[in-house]
Formats: C-alpha cells, sequence, structure tokens
C-alpha cells in the first residue's frame, strides 16, 4: 500500500483551519465535473448554485432563513459529537417541536388568546424536543441499546405521527382537503424583522445559541466535562464525571435545540403545520456540525454555506434544469471531504515506493 | 388462501432485509461499522432498476445493483480504512450521499415499469398444496439469501478465512502482529458488505414493486443493522430476526386493509417502533449476559512501519 | 566494556545477524546503526531501559516493519523479509509482551492463527496436545483465552511458538506477568530450548535474571547499541551502568518517618466486577497509616485494577464503611467527594485512563484538580490556575517537553508519569493511591518518582503503592501484602519479606481459602 498515515505528534493548528476550506474546494472541483459531465458548464454551474444567490438581497435574506434551523440544530449536534453521542434523529426531534407548539397555535386559532401564545408555543416546542430526544438517551443508558438506531427509527415514527395530525384532527377545514393545519393566528407566529424579507427573530435566537455553546464548551467545566468524555470516556471516569448523565443531557440539549428550530420554522417562515416542513434540515445539520469542526462558531458559518447549497440548488433547478437531490449530492459529497480532510489534522500523509518483493527466503 | 399468501408476502418482505444484514455482519465481524447499509441499499435499488430497464434483464439489474452498493462500500472503505476516518460519521455520509445520488439517478425512471422477476416453477413441486409454493416457487433473491446465510455460517465457522476474519474483528493489533494484513482482509468485508446491500436494494424494484420510487428503502437498510445486533452477530439467529421483522410490516398492511379504526400511521410506524423495542429487549439481556459484538468493531486501526 | 564474547565465537556462522539497523518514525530514530549477531545454541539478552528500541528491532527481526537502513542475514545470507509469514517460514519466532492472543476465540483457534494453515485443525490440535506435553506447558485446547490467566496465556504463546519448531526464538519481556516460581519454569524451558541447538532472543530490563539466563547480552541506549558483553561476568551494577549511560540515585529513606494514625482503611471489601471479564474482589481489608507506604504486590489481573477502582471511587462499593479515608467513610462516596477529603489517585494506564492524550497538560491539570483545587469558579475555569500547575509540576518534578502546555500525547512515558504523580502531590494528600508508578519508565524517572513517594509519607501521608515490580516495593514499601485472585494477604513487613515468600503468595499459595479450581488455573497447576 503506497499511502501510510503517521500520527503527528501534536495536531497540526493550521490544518484545523484550512481542512474545511480544502473540502469546500474539492467538493467544487468534483461538482464541477460533475456538471461537466452531465453537458453543463461547470463554471457557469458553480456560480448559479454559490455565487448567484450572493448577489441578491432577496436571496441573501433567504439565506439567513434557511441557516437558522441549520444553525440551530447544528449547534446542538456538535455537543453531542464532541461527546461521541450519536444523535441523529434531529429531523424528528424538529418535527416533534414543531407539532407540540403547533398544538397551542391550533388550539388557540382564532381564538384572539393574547401574546403568551407564542413564548407558549416555543416553550413546548423545546421541551418536546428535549423529551423525544431522551428516548434514544435513556434506551442507551438504562439498556445499552445503540442511539444511532432508536434515535433514527423515531424520525420515521415522529413523521408518521406528524401526518396523521395534518390529514385528521387538526386538518383545516377550509382548506380544500389539504394535508395542513390553518394558518397561525399573529400571536401564534415568530416576528419578521425587516419588512418585505422574511429574517425573523429566530436567527437572533441562533446567534445567541451560538454564543453560549461556545461560552461554555471553552470556558466552563461543563464544556470541559463534554470534550473529556468525547476524548477519553475512561479518564472522563476518572475525573469524576457521569457518562451516562452526559448521554441525557447532550440529547436534551440538542433534542431542545431542534425543537426549538421546529416550532420557529413553523410559527415563522411557514406559518402553519404541513408534511415537508424540513427538506432534511436535521440530516443536513449533521454535515453542517462536522464541517463547523464541531464549534459553535464555525457551526454558524457551515450552516451558512450549506443554507447556500439549499438556495443555489432551487434556482439551479430553475437556471440549468438540474434535479433538486443534486442538492444531497453536494452536501453528501462536501461531508465525505470533510471527514477526509479531517484525517489530515491528526495523521500525516506519506506516499512511499513500493517496497521490493524481492528475496523473501533465504537464498 | 389467506395463510399462504401472507407467508409469501412477508418472505418477500423479509429477503432484503436478510441479505442486506448478512452483508453487514460480515462486516462488522471483521470490527468495520458500516451505517452506510441504507445508502447503499437505495444506490443498489436506483442502479439495479436502471440495469433491468435498458437490458430488460433481472439478472443484469441484479449485477447492476451489486455494482452500485460494492462502489459505494469502496468509498467507505477508502475513508474509514485509507485515512482512518470515524466510521460512524463516514458512515452517515454514505447514507446522505446514497440517498441523494439515488435521486438522481433514479429521477428518469419513475413512473416506469419493468417485467418483475420471474418465480421459480417446478411442476408437481411447485403445485405441491400448502408448501408447495413457499419452498418452490420464489423469486431468485429468496434462494440466493438461503444460500448467503448457510455460506456465511461455513464460512465463519467452518474455514480458515472464517477464522481469520473473526480474529481480525476480535483484535486487530493482535492480527497485525501475527502478520494478517488487517486492512485488506477489512477491505474485503466491506466490499461484500456493499455487494450485498447493493443486491438487498435492487430487490425492491425488480422483484418487491417492479417500478421505483425515491426513497423506496424507507429505513431498511437502519432495520438491517439492528438485524445484526439483534442475531448477536450469528448467521442463523439473523435469519429469525429478518423474518420476524418482514411478518410485522406484512401483518401491519394487512391490519390496514381489515380497516380497524386504528390510524395507518401508527400502523405503518410499527416497524421502526418495533426496532426501538427489540433493540432495548436485546440489549438488555445482553447487558447481565456479556456484549456478543466483536470486540474491536468500529475502532480504528493504523499500523505502523 | 567492549565484546568480551562468548568462547569459539569466532568459528561459527551467526544463525541471523543485523548490520546497521536504523529506523525513523518520522523524527524520531528508533534504531540507529544496530548491529546484533545471533548464534546457535545460545540464549543472547537484549538488554535497555523502555524506549531504546527493544522493540523496534524485535519487530524489524520479525519482518512486522521495514527498517529505514541496514540488513538483515539468515545464515551468512543477505534476506528481505515482507512481514511476519516470512519470518516464520524461516525459522523465526515470537512471544510479544503484549500478547497477540484473541480473547474471544479458543486456546486451539489462536494457535492456528498463529501458524500457516498447512494442516488441518484437527492434525494441528493432536500437535498441540503433543507440544504442550513435551515442554510441561498444559493448556485446554477447547477454553476461551478471556478465560485464561496471564501465566496461561503466555503459555499459549510459547506453546503456538514451539509448534513452528523455530531456529530463533525471541521472548519480549517474558517475566514481567510471572511470580518467580512460574519465572523459574520458564528459564527451565528455554534453557531445555537453547540445548536442543535453539538460538534465544530474551528481551529484558531486570538483570539478575540476564545475569542467571544468558550467554550474551546486547545493550542499547537511545536507539543505539553500547556494548556487547558477557552478562555473567559484570555486576548488575554494572549493566545498569551501561544501559542508563548513568550511576542511578539510590531512593533516600526520609528520617523522622514515623507510621502514625491510620489514614486510609479498607474493611472487608468484596466487589463484584461490572465487567464480565473482571475479578472479583473478596474481603479485602489493610489499613495505611500516616507516614507509611503499604505495598500490593501480585501477578497482573488478580483484581489490582478492581482494586483500585474501589479505592478511587470510580466504583462505588456495597456499603460506606468498606473504604475509610482519614476517618470518614468513604465508600459508598464518588471520586470527587474523596477527593476534597484529601485523597488522591495515580492509575497505572497514563493514555486515556490518567490522561486525556489529545489534551494539554493544563486540561489535564483540570482533569483531577477540579474537583478540590480552587480551579472552578461558579462552573468558570480558571486557565491561569491549571497553567500555573503544569508550572509548578514542570519545576518541581523535572517534567520535560517541548513547550509549555503541550499535549499529553507528546510527552515520553517518563515525563508524563512524573507529571501524573506531581499533580497530585502538589495538592499535598492525606492518600495517596498509586498504581504501577514506574510502569514502563526510564530509570531517572523512576527515581524521582519513588523519591517523591517517600518523601510525601515522610510529611504524613499515607502512600500505597500497587506494584507487579517486587523490587520497587522492597525498596520503598514499608509493609508488603500480595493479592491473588481478588483476595489480599496478611501484610509482610520489610524486613522479613523475600522473594520467595512473596512468590508464594503471588502463586495463591498461602491463601487458605483460594483452594478452588479457578485459582489452581491461575497458578497454572
Amino acid at each position: 500500500m503506497p499511502l501510510v498515515l503517521e500520527r503527528r505528534q501534536e495536531r497540526s493548528a493550521a490544518i484545523a483551519v484550512i481542512s474545511p476550506l480544502l473540502a469546500i474546494a474539492l467538493t467544487f472541483a468534483t461538482m464541477a465535473v460533475v456538471f461537466a459531465a452531465i453537458g453543463k458548464n461547470p463554471l457557469y454551474a458553480l456560480y448559479v448554485y454559490f455565487v448567484e444567490p450572493l448577489t441578491d438581497g432577496y436571496t441573501l435574506s433567504e439565506l439567513v432563513v434557511k441557516a437558522t434551523p441549520l444553525v440551530m440544530i447544528g449547534v446542538g449536534l456538535a455537543l453531542c459529537y464532541i461527546a461521541n453521542v450519536w444523535n441523529i434523529g434531529a429531523e424528528g426531534q424538529f418535527t416533534i417541536g414543531a407539532v407540540a407548539g403547533s398544538w397551542i397555535a391550533v388550539a388557540t386559532n382564532g381564538t384572539n388568546a393574547g401574546h403568551w401564545v407564542l413564548p407558549a408555543m416555543l416553550a413546548a416546542g423545546t421541551v418536546a424536543g428535549a423529551l423525544y430526544a431522551m428516548i434514544p438517551a435513556i434506551c442507551k443508558v438504562r439498556f445499552g441499546a445503540s442511539e444511532i438506531l432508536t434515535s433514527l427509527m423515531l424520525v420515521y415514527v415522529a413523521d408518521f405521527f406528524m401526518d396523521y395530525l395534518v390529514r385528521g384532527p387538526w386538518r383545516d377545514p377550509h382548506g380544500m382537503n389539504f394535508p395542513t393545519t390553518a394558518d397561525f393566528d399573529p400571536v401564534a407566529t415568530v416576528p419578521t424583522l425587516f419588512d418585505g424579507s422574511r429574517v425573523h427573530a429566530g436567527s437572533i435566537a441562533a446567534l445567541i445559541v451560538v454564543m453560549l455553546a461556545a461560552v461554555i464548551l471553552g470556558r466552563t467545566i461543563k464544556g470541559f466535562e463534554i470534550r473529556l468524555v468525547g476524548a477519553a470516556p475512561r479518564a472522563a471516569r476518572f475525573a469524576g464525571f457521569n457518562a451516562n448523565q452526559l448521554v441525557v443531557f447532550t440529547f436534551a440539549i440538542s433534542g431542545a435545540l431542534a425543537g426549538l428550530a421546529g416550532i420557529i420554522e413553523v410559527a415563522g417562515p411557514i406559518g402553519h403545520l404541513q408534511p415537508g416542513i424540513s427538506p432534511g434540515y436535521g440530516f443536513t445539520a449533521i454535515i453542517v456540525a462536522f464541517l463547523g469542526r464541531l464549534n459553535p462558531v464555525g457551526v454558524l458559518i457551515a450552516g451558512l454555506f450549506l443554507a447556500l447549497t439549499f438556495i443555489g440548488g432551487e434556482s439551479a433547478q430553475i437556471a440549468l434544469k438540474v434535479p433538486l437531490d443534486l442538492t444531497k449530492v453536494i452536501q453528501g459529497i462536501l461531508l465525505f471531504y470533510v471527514l477526509a480532510c479531517d484525517s489530515l489534522i491528526v495523521y500525516r500523509v506519506r506516499f512511499i515506493a513500493p517496497q521490493p518483493r524481492a528475496a523473501t527466503g533465504s537464498a | 388462501m389467506i395463510v399462504e399468501a401472507i407467508i409469501l408476502s412477508v418472505i418477500a418482505a423479509s429477503t432484503p432485509l436478510l441479505i442486506a444484514a448478512a452483508g453487514e455482519l460480515i462486516v462488522e465481524r471483521s470490527g468495520v461499522l458500516n451505517l452506510g447499509v441504507e445508502g447503499m441499499m437505495i444506490m443498489g435499488a436506483a442502479c439495479g432498476f436502471a440495469g433491468a430497464y435498458f437490458s430488460g434483464s433481472t439478472i443484469a439489474g441484479a449485477l447492476c445493483g451489486i455494482a452500485a452498493g460494492t462502489a459505494m462500500a469502496f468509498v467507505f472503505a477508502a475513508l474509514t480504512l485509507g485515512l482512518a476516518v470515524n466510521q460512524v460519521a463516514t458512515g452517515l455520509a454514505l447514507t446522505i450521499l446514497g440517498v441523494g445520488l439515488s435521486g438522481l439517478i433514479g429521477a428518469a425512471y419513475v413512473g416506469q415499469g419493468i417485467t418483475p422477476a420471474p418465480h421459480l416453477y417446478i411442476p408437481l413441486l411447485t403445485d405441491l398444496p400448502l408448501i408447495g409454493r413457499i419452498l418452490f416457487g420464489q423469486d431468485a433473491f429468496v434462494y440466493v439469501s438461503a444460500a448467503l446465510i448457510g455460506g456465511i455460517w461455513w464460512f465463519l465457522y467452518r474455514t480458515r478465512a472464517g477464522l481469520i476474519l473473526r480474529a481480525v474483528g476480535d483484535n486487530h493489533a493482535s492480527a497485525h502482529a501475527l502478520g494478517y494484513p488487517v486492512l485488506r482482509i477489512r477491505l474485503c468485508a466491506v466490499l461484500f458488505g456493499g455487494a450485498c446491500a447493493g443486491l438487498a436494494g435492487a430487490y425492491l424494484p425488480l422483484a418487491y414493486t417492479p417500478f421505483f420510487i425515491p426513497g423506496m428503502t424507507a429505513g431498511r437498510g437502519w432495520i438491517a443493522l439492528a438485524l445484526v445486533v439483534f442475531s448477536s452477530w450469528r448467521p442463523i439467529r439473523l435469519v429469525g430476526g429478518a423474518y420476524l421483522f418482514g411478518a410485522v410490516s406484512i401483518l401491519q398492511l394487512h391490519a390496514q386493509a381489515l380497516g380497524l379504526g386504528i390510524p395507518s400511521q401508527l400502523m405503518s410506524s410499527l416497524p421502526y417502533l418495533a426496532t426501538v423495542i427489540v433493540l432495548v429487549l436485546i440489549s438488555r439481556t445482553r447487558a447481565t449476559a456479556g456484549s456478543a459484538a466483536p470486540a474491536s468493531l468500529g475502532m480504528v486501526f493504523v499500523p505502523d512501519r | 566494556m567492549v565484546d568480551s564474547g562468548s568462547v569459539g565465537r569466532a568459528f561459527r556462522q551467526p544463525l541471523l545477524r543485523a548490520v546497521g539497523i536504523t529506523k525513523h518514525y518520522g523524527d524520531v530514530l528508533a534504531n540507529d546503526g544496530v548491529d546484533l549477531d545471533l548464534y546457535p545454541r545460545q540464549i543472547h539478552a537484549l538488554l535497555g531501559e523502555n524506549g531504546a528500541g527493544k522493540s523496534t528491532l524485535v519487530k524489524v527481526i520479525y519482518g512486522l516493519i521495514q527498517p529505514t537502513a541496514g540488513e538483515l542475514q539468515w545464515m551468512g545470507q543477505p534476506i528481505v523479509l515482507t512481514g511476519p509469514a516470512a519470518a516464520r517460514a524461516l525459522g523465526i519466532g515470537v512471544v510479544f509482551q503484549h500478547f497477540s492472543l484473541f480473547d474471544n476465540l479458543t486456546v486451539a483457534e489462536n494457535v492456528a492463527l498463529g501458524l500457516d494453515g498447512a494442516e488441518s485443525f484437527a492434525a494441528m490440535s493432536a500437535r498441540l496436545a503433543q507440544v504442550s506435553r513435551d515442554y510441561g506447558l498444559p493448556l485446554d485446547p477447547r477454553r476461551e483465552v478471556w478465560r485464561l490467566s496471564v501465566g496461561e496465556r503466555q503459555r499459549i504463546e510459547i506453546v503456538r511458538m514451539l509448534m513452528q519448531d523455530p531456529k530463533l526464538l525471541i521472548l519480549d519481556e517474558p517475566t514481567a506477568v510471572l511470580t518467580p516460581q512460574e519465572a523459574d519454569q520458564l528459564f527451565a524451558v528455554l534453557e531445555r530450548l537453547r540445548d536442543e541447538g535453539r538460538a534465544v532472543l530474551y528481551i529484558s530490563h531486570k538483570l539478575d535474571e540476564v545475569k542467571r539466563l544468558c550467554d550474551t547480552a546486547t545493550i542499547l541506549r537511545a536507539g543505539r547499541k553500547v556494548a556487547t558483553c558477557d552478562p555473567r561476568r559484570e555486576t548488575v551494577a554494572s549493566l545498569a551502568r551501561m544501559m542508563v549511560g548513568a550511576d542511578i540515585g539510590e531512593v533516600k529513606p526520609r528520617a523522622g518517618r514515623a507510621a502514625t494514625t491510620p489514614r486510609l482503611v479498607i474493611r472487608d471489601l468484596s466487589l463484584a466486577p461490572d465487567d464480565p471479564h473482571g475479578v472479583t474482589l473478596r474481603n479485602v481489608s489493610l489499613e495505611v497509616r500516616g507516614g507509611e507506604i503499604a505495598g500490593i504486590a501480585g501477578v497482573a489481573g488478580n483484581g489490582q485494577d478492581e482494586l483500585f477502582a474501589a479505592l478511587s471511587g470510580e466504583r462505588i462499593a456495597d456499603s460506606a464503611d468498606a473504604v475509610i479515608i482519614d476517618g470518614q467513610a468513604a465508600g459508598e462516596m464518588t471520586i470527587t467527594q474523596r477527593r476534597k477529603l484529601g485523597a488522591a489517585f495515580v492509575p497505572e494506564e497514563r493514555l486515556g485512563h490518567g490522561t486525556a492524550p489529545r489534551m494539554t497538560l493544563s486540561e489535564n491539570a483540570l482533569l483531577t484538580g477540579h474537583a478540590a483545587s480552587g480551579m472552578v469558579h461558579r462552573g468558570f475555569v480558571d486557565r491561569l490556575k491549571t497553567l500555573a500547575t503544569v508550572d509548578k509540576a514542570t519545576e518541581r518534578f523535572d517534567v520535560r517537553k517541548a513547550r509549555r502546555d503541550p499535549e499529553a500525547v507528546s510527552l515520553s512515558g517518563g515525563n508524563l508519569q512524573k507529571f501524573m504523580v506531581g499533580r497530585e502531590i502538589l495538592r499535598e494528600p492525606g492518600v495517596l493511591v498509586v498504581s504501577q508508578p514506574t510502569w514502563g519508565v526510564d530509570a531517572g524517572a523512576a527515581a524521582v518518582i519513588r523519591q517523591a513517594l517517600v518523601d510525601l509519607s515522610a510529611r504524613g501521608a499515607a502512600v500505597l503503592v500497587i506494584s507487579q515490580d517486587l523490587d520497587e516495593l522492597m525498596e520503598i514499601a514499608d509493609r508488603i501484602a500480595v493479592m491473588f485472585h481478588g483476595r489480599l494477604s496478611e501484610p509482610i513487613d520489610r524486613g522479613r519479606a523475600t522473594r520467595e515468600k512473596l512468590g508464594l503468595l503471588m502463586g495463591g499459595a498461602g491463601l487458605g481459602t483460594a483452594g478452588t479450581g479457578e485459582a489452581r488455573r491461575a497458578v497454572g497447576a
């Protein structure tokens, strides 16, 4: 094998910064090849995907709208992954948060209930997301069931549950039989920040979440606990930290953030509950977390970049006539490159000339 | 004959789970955790359908599915074995990529039809009452799945290569010290797992429903992963698990058809809920009996030189 | 001190000759132009401190790694070893220090994996029975390895090697895991193998053994060969000087050390393991007084790890009275609460248990210091305090490192161990429990650490040292108890403790209650 990994004496700090950028560059290069292969001008296609959305005020504001849930979920997932806890069911926690908050909106619909409605919805979404995330966490610490599989299975369950509600008891009676609730009242809606754009107060919440997470991880003993449990579980036990409690804690935090993102999404840009409230935010946020190198500030930047792929994907669908699934392909390839480049932080890759396969025995 | 029909449909629903899980069992026995089964399966489904659509042949379609799954597995192996990347994260990436790529490839084929895989027919034997169609009237995939399980059992417990595979999964450092090429053995296992997942995926549009829809694997890859845990990494127990899950998913369909007044969404989520419950039960009994998982499962191995 | 040689060397051809072996790992030079000649009918010692390059040289000879420069010759012919299989085909067999066994496979399967598979499993099993009978190394081929004692595991490795009928046998630190009596049995086997005409390369840092057993010795220091000599004509002191390159300071027992009141009391501690492969602790009792160092000897895997976990609070005991720290019933306390009582702990495993390898030293100071060192205020970490701990430990215990605050993994074993002991001693603990304080540590660092333990006890602390190194315990401990199968013997005062007496206890003799089948297995009868 001509390719050899050598463990670095210490992590390379420079490469830690360069690696996500390198991953993005490699993704661009790969996509250029893909575009050329399907007969599109690669430069123009990349322009449509990654530059054009940045040149227009409306798409820029849409970028922020799409990045908001990605960043919020991504921060929570980053906390989990640092602790070596594998919550991959954020999509389900997002849905359940949206459902729980919507319950209040639907129940108070048309009653002009007052300004307590939105805070109550946000609280309900957050708590429900946290509780739903604690199911796999508790299955893990009490029974040892793999949280990867259980958290993912609960995504399907959440989807069916929401589907049942919007087709059944919560369906808008005036909605022409579409599977959707009635539009939420103004008191049940997250306010927008500027007239004429969909940027809403949830984006500010996402920024606060990023800052809090950065302080907790970098400066507090709890942040040290999260990092230590992930990096060296036996040493964490020696330090006196309880890994099981941390599994529940990180799942609850990430579930709460996903649930909050879910209710903000339906009470903000969407305005009612319906199937397909998420174009896969919960899964894309996994990529956001890794591209951001599991660092809250990195997640913020990565969230904006992944939002760009969603927006670029939509305009490319029109301008280039490529299917929307291409966006998922770009995201998947990006994640591969991110992971591969991260390996360079710990290892140095060397190519060695093949060994001469000569005389083995005594001649 | 309703019972026969149910049994036939249970077998059909169980076969892709069994094939995919059998492949993953070999992967995990070598000490590698590939969570990308869902991604490899859906790619197998898309490419398998495309192959069959162009050639008109089920076998060509199955081979395309196998090739697609293997290619996906190779990407996984390049990262986890070649670059020592975390296996959990890479497996997730494989699923995300597979779902997107299969949508891209399969878009052209949505709404197209093909001739489904033919069923075996042996005069007299297939016509036997009760067992005839169950034993002698299946499509080729079902017999392949049976042969796969038998073959894997024989390989693991009766061959030297199988012993080496188990050894690599138990302790890669020891295997390396004795001179076994750990990474090359794992590469073979991962590729085999990919081939099985691709074949399992191809089964869906080639035999189960003779058309392709995006996302048609619907979490079967993840259920296959749960089945490997359920089986305690033993091939024979895999059969019981796969058929149990096949039965749950078929029975919920029949229950829906009967219209018992239970919301269809609740019935549809049963297989997923069942997976969670089974994982909890099997993990709890194992907590007292000691883990059966290969000891170096999911751990990164980098040989020094 | 150069090549006093052994008789008749000039007239015989070496079986294996290594010429100028050099091996780089990145910037590290693990072997630097090492020459080695191994002759049939000779037990050749390879001596050196940890990190001197012994293991690297063994890996080269076994084909596991390729040298950067240099050549191997087999019976006069140059060879290139493409891998262990090639080495085995020539007739080279190795017993590794960290065994190359598979816990969940049976003895027979383990042996089969070490052979090249030319014969059927049945034939191999028959031969296994034959060889193990011939050499007096009994084994049950159907048992799974995790059920066996360390001594039995080594037996598998040796039998597996013998079944290849090797011309050259390499044993890497084989007695580290044996009782003195088991070691004697091993020496008898090795002498027999030599007399059968085989060459033996015996890697060790135990000088007594080498003087007793070996015909020739090659000494490595910092990757280079410093001498080849006849160990029987050297003294232990002269061999040590060649290994270390300097005289080693003796540990000075501090005057005025007097045992006071008991500060650590273990009372009838029984605990089932949380891991199915673990050892059950049975009625362990011991008192360690202030100003005293107590030692716990024993072969690895007899419950020392479990005892450490129960004392530290990584595992909670079943009753509060089972562990008493400075008069407080602490058996049900967490490790953090025990640290707040003034206890401190240093585990055996440096990387991954005592420290997080990829975290900085200051973060590793926080790892044990967050409980009771004022490093945390209202949940926020005081970076200045954690860095100050690193600086103080560096200065007081001579921790050598490239930067002020590097990652733990970048330190050598000796320096990291000094840091780990240092970060605890800086807190002036009243009770210190330390496991294998000098395991895999160079002689200089070992001397610093032992002196620090003696000094701490002189200041009134109770120190408990768990060690497999009898010499170490006999040097610093006031009383020594022996752990066997989860039970602890009565402690013996240093003056009355002999190697023979302790060795018998390590093999399970004298613990009347331990005469179960389980116990016999560990002794290997």
